[in-house]
């Protein structure tokens, strides 16, 4: 009987001591409750929308984060439905570039065979060029508008701010050359979103077997060196493709005999002329460190992970040979052996056989994902997105700790990093500034918005500092906050905050937000005071709230500005600069966004009155600038 | 991170006095501006794609051009195209010539306020836009670290005047962001355009938002935000009703066109400006870039009237103000297969202003034979731009401390082509 007793008392004993023991550990998370629920919806969605921190506290906070580590877990067929009604987008890319190809090739047959010697456009080229530029215009459009969608509307809202993060790191820019564009929703959707919670080596091989890196960072035409051995030969190489050539156009043919004079058909001409132009390639072509030197610098170890020039070097030197098939066959990876460098290289220590083949590259990516220097560079970069600007070395080790013990296992090394101590200090609450991408999207989903089908949404990112695919240089868009506030910047915020208060911003409209009809006519205070717990997560300073109660400030008591609109000569972007800011780089993507999204720059957006204008208040104030 | 320490320290000042800082800042600023000197301005314009500078700056008088250039070289001066005189090249010294879309430029060469240079460029062998755009915004061609550019470290070395140091005008650039070149600690301000620059609400809502910002707390985005309703105060406060170019100057309705009326804008409204931006696409003319007309002669119509126009709106002032062109590298000697030209090396630049010794083509000719060319297909490197874009700072805009502004560039002045 007492033993019995014992036992139970033991038992029990042990059940309160270990309910004491987490009680210790979440004793340690410095915010309260609620506010935990909100820093959580900060940095682990596009912002809360409303009725969300609810949502969340029935749930439980541990329970709903451990839901959003398991996107796979999450209905959202809602947007799914959404994402398919994209007419450009769903269809064929390798099909579209295809088109776009012919339509380049058939231009230039047509001139040549109408002797054009003045080198001036023609008026049919300036339709043709027009209509190629339109196609393309259409699906950067529809790419950029999809990704906006998604954040805004996805209930995998982990999983959308982890595919933001990593096409972030493995930044692609649209306007590198004229098929980028056709590559990015394969990126996008295929390669980056599925493997983002992944396991790292798997992401970063199918990111360097992608035509969207592959063609931005040139490895697909980087080739061994006149001075290296060729995994086949050059004699060997150019007997296989005379014989696919031939073979091809036997098969082109009618009746399948070679008899010079019949036409072949268009595809198989164009097969042809690509594999034609490879063997020009292949005896002018050489070595192309651009990928292999962005690999570990941007990608892997990082700028100080240990690595020298010559790794560079036989990096490149490794991964010869990955490259494109053209879209007239199909498109997509493919391991081309003329094209590699058969040598024996040394990268970072390991040496790697003489003779083989893709197995160069793959050891290669082996390397780098396993390396200490991947993990600590891929550690800091995530705690610096969920963290702060500067994160405390202490959850860095961790997280790298836990990357090289779990072989690098996304979902591990981000659920370190998001349920630590440091995550939930007060010094990580609201440290983080918006980028433009996020505060465009977090004040949509602040007022409860339909995601928007078009493009002008996008253009207000662009507008902001930030074109979707728009990062010309491979390090892609800044993570810290300094880099984003600057003086013009800043404006532009404040004035996207007005604007989506009065209803500019498309699928916003401030009447959507849940309760708008009573609160609309309900005192200052009432308003106020839902606005902040609303956008500004529940808390303000004293003299923000002074100013959006009464808009009184002693510090601007003697100011009396007269507000008037600026004139000067108006910016008129003719038509003929649209036609030129395809080509070349420089122009960017900001083809749409020249044109003022917000409106012509010297209208003054209608005065915004009682709710209207807390709104428009908030959105435009320092705290909606943070997260 | 630098801010401006006077508007800093005197409006925390101020308002440990109890007084309003916003009021009394202006009367300062006012006094200030209003007994500056007046400081010396360069205006820094990037043709981004790599100008083809043998068709810009065409070297009529060596034969290996016409040999190079069967369907896109630009006809001898006097010379016929099709029939029309007006497609040759405008001679200038005999061996050089402009691109006839350059006539703009003529009566300024004359005036001897334009200098040519030629065989100008990175030493660098990157034949990749971005990078070489990279490397000369930094101004550290082959070093891929550099996080500033070279404007922003001139704004932190030094300036021509010691209140300029204070305007939140000091430099600025007319693009959608910041360009590289001014990238760094400095505060540089970037905007589309001067319309745009400016809260787009009005009186209460305005003053609201201004007061949002001037809560007390000092953290990154209260202090920019109250840096920037200072700034476009003093732009509403210095800009008259309705801009008039003087002098009869046309700006053309281009993006490029209606910026550099912009900038003169801001130099006229005297608020402090340094350093002024712009950037101008359109010019990787791979495939059919026309020689006199086309292409590239669409683009340098555009190009040199807009500068035209400046330069004379600008007037008297123009003796207190240089613009430095500059392009990421030239283009291919030979034409392609494609009636374009492919990436090159060397390329060409104008330096316009009051102090330039304009009237001649600057630069030492390689000259165009296959021996004399970059890897056998480019026009060959005789001045880095480094020396250039030292010498103009230097000697237009007073700088000493070149090394830090072009870091791992040995600056020797005797170098200097002698264009200030």
């Amino acid at each position: 009987m007492r033993l019995a007793s014992k036992a139970f008392a033991f038992a029990a004993f042990a059940a309160v001591s270990s309910s004491a023991s987490a009680q210790t550990r979440l004793d340690h998370r410095e915010l309260a409750a609620d506010q935990q629920i909100i820093h959580a919806l900060n940095r682990l969605t596009f912002g809360p929308r409303p009725g969300d921190v609810q949502k969340v506290r029935a749930m439980g906070l541990d329970k709903w984060i451990e839901l959003q580590l398991h996107p796979e877990r999450i209905d959202n067929s809602s947007l799914d439905k959404f994402i398919a009604r994209y007419s450009i987008l769903n269809q064929d890319q390798n099909d579209l570039l295809r088109g776009y190809t012919e339509a380049q090739r058939e231009r230039r047959l047509v001139r040549r065979e109408a002797g054009d010697t003045a080198g001036r456009p023609s008026r049919e080229d300036n339709m043709a060029m027009q209509q190629i530029a339109l196609t393309r215009r259409r699906v950067m459009g529809e790419l950029q508008s999809s990704r906006v969608a998604r954040a805004v509307a996805s209930n995998r809202q982990l999983e959308e701010v982890m595919t933001d993060f990593w096409l972030n790191h493995f930044n692609v820019y649209a306007q590198k050359g004229p098929p980028e564009a056709y590559y990015l929703a394969e990126y996008e959707r295929d390669v980056i979103r599925p493997r983002s919670l992944g396991k790292f080596r798997d992401l970063l091989e199918a990111v360097a077997k992608s035509p969207a890196m592959l063609f931005y960072l040139d490895n697909a035409r980087s080739m061994a060196d006149s001075s290296r051995p060729r995994l086949v030969s050059d004699r060997e190489r150019e007997r296989r493709t005379n014989a696919a050539r031939q073979a091809m156009r036997r098969r082109g043919r009618p009746g399948g005999r070679n008899v010079p004079g019949t036409r072949i058909s268009p595809d198989m001409n164009e097969a042809d002329t690509a594999m034609r132009q490879r063997q020009n390639q292949l005896r002018n072509g050489g070595l192309n460190e651009n990928y292999g030197r962005e690999l570990l610098e941007l990608h892997t170890l990082g700028v100080d992970g240990g690595y020298t020039q010559q790794d560079v070097i036989n990096v490149a030197r490794a991964l010869t040979g990955w490259t494109l098939r053209p879209p007239a066959v199909g498109g997509g990876f493919i391991f081309r052996p003329e094209m590699h460098d058969a040598g024996e290289k040394i990268v970072l220590g390991h040496r790697l056989k003489a003779g083989r083949g893709s197995e160069d590259g793959e050891e290669v990516l082996d390397i780098v994902s396993r390396h200490p220097s991947t993990a600590k560079y891929i550690a800091t970069k995530l705690a610096r997105r969920f963290i702060s600007d500067n994160p405390p070395q202490a959850v860095i080790d961790q997280a790298a700790a836990v990357f090289l013990k779990t072989d690098g296992d996304l979902r591990e090394v981000v659920r370190s990093i998001i349920t630590s101590n440091e995550f939930y200090s007060r010094q990580a609450f609201r440290a983080k500034v918006k980028s433009p991408f996020e505060v465009v999207v977090s004040a949509m989903r602040a007022m409860n918005a339909q995601p928007d089908s078009t493009p002008r949404t996008a253009q207000m990112i662009a507008y902001l500092g930030q074109p979707i695919y728009g990062h010309q240089a491979p390090n892609g868009y800044p993570e810290t906050g300094d880099a984003w506030m600057n003086t013009g910047a800043i404006l532009n915020r404040i004035n996207f905050g007005i604007a989506a208060a009065a209803n500019r911003v498309p699928g916003a409209r401030i009447a959507a937000i849940p309760g708008f009809d009573t609160l609309a006519s309900a005192p200052r205070q009432q308003q106020v005071d839902a606005v902040v717990s609303m956008l500004l997560a529940g808390s303000v300073s004293a003299d923000t709230r002074a100013v959006l109660m009464s808009g009184e400030n002693p510090l601007l008591a003697n100011a009396k500005d007269s507000a008037g609109s600026m004139t000067g000569a108006a910016v008129d972007d003719s038509p003929g600069m649209m036609a030129n800011a395809e080509r070349g780089p420089g122009n960017g993507l900001r083809a749409g966004a020249r044109q003022n999204p917000l409106g012509r720059g010297d209208t003054v957006l209608p005065q915004l009155r009682g709710l209207a204008q807390v709104i428009g208040l908030a959105l435009g104030s320092p705290e909606f600038q943070r997260r | 991170m630098q801010r401006r320490a006077f508007v800093k320290s005197g409006a925390l000042a101020l308002v440990t006095l109890g007084l309003s800082p916003s009021f009394l800042r202006r009367t300062a600023f006012g006094a200030q501006l209003m007994n500056a000197p007046k400081g010396k301005t360069l205006i820094c314009l990037f043709q981004r794609g790599a100008a083809d500078a043998l068709n810009i700056v065409v070297p009529h008088g060596d034969k290996s051009y016409y040999a190079l250039r069967p369907s896109i070289a630009i006809p001898r001066p006097g010379g016929l195209s099709r029939g029309v005189a007006r497609d040759a090249a405008i001679d200038l010294d005999g061996f050089f010539g402009f691109h006839p879309s350059l006539a703009p430029f003529k009566p300024l060469y004359d005036r001897g306020i334009l200098a040519p240079v030629h065989a100008v460029g990175s030493p660098s062998a990157t034949r990749s836009h971005f990078d070489a755009q990279d490397y000369m915004e930094t101004g550290t061609p082959d070093v891929k670290g550099t996080q500033d550019g070279w404007l922003n470290r001139y704004l932190a070395v030094q300036g021509t005047c010691d209140e300029c140091r204070t305007s939140p005008f000091r430099a600025v650039s007319l693009t959608q962001q910041t360009p590289r070149i001014m990238e760094g600690a400095t505060e540089v301000v970037a905007m589309n355009s001067l319309n745009e620059f400016t809260v787009r609400a009005s009186g209460t809502q305005a003053e609201r938002l201004e007061a949002l910002y001037r809560t007390g707390s000092t953290d990154l985005v209260h202090g920019t935000g109250s840096e920037m309703f200072e700034a476009v105060k003093m732009l509403k406060a210095a800009n008259p009703q309705k801009y008039a170019p003087r002098n009869g100057a046309e700006y053309p309705r281009s993006q490029f066109g209606q910026r550099l009326l912009q900038i003169a804008q801001l130099v006229k409204a005297d608020v402090g400006l340094e350093i002024a931006f712009a950037d101008v696409g359109g010019w990787d003319t791979h495939v059919n870039q026309g020689a006199a007309t086309g292409q590239l002669a669409q683009r340098l119509d555009d190009f040199a009237t807009s500068i035209a126009a400046l330069v004379t709106d600008l007037g008297d002032r123009m003796d207190d103000v240089l613009i430095l062109t500059m392009s990421e590298f030239g283009r291919m000697a030979r034409e392609n297969g494609n009636r374009g030209t492919d990436h090159g090396h060397a390329g060409a630049l104008f330096v316009i202003g009051g102090d330039v010794k304009g009237g001649k083509v600057h630069g030492k000719w390689p000259g165009l034979a296959n021996e004399q060319l970059y890897e056998g297909r480019d026009l060959a490197l005789t001045t880095d731009f480094r020396s250039v874009f030292s010498e103009v700072t230097a000697r237009h805009l007073g700088a000493t401390k070149l090394e830090k502004i072009f870091p791992g560039f040995s600056v020797r002045s005797t170098d200097w082509l002698g264009l200030v």
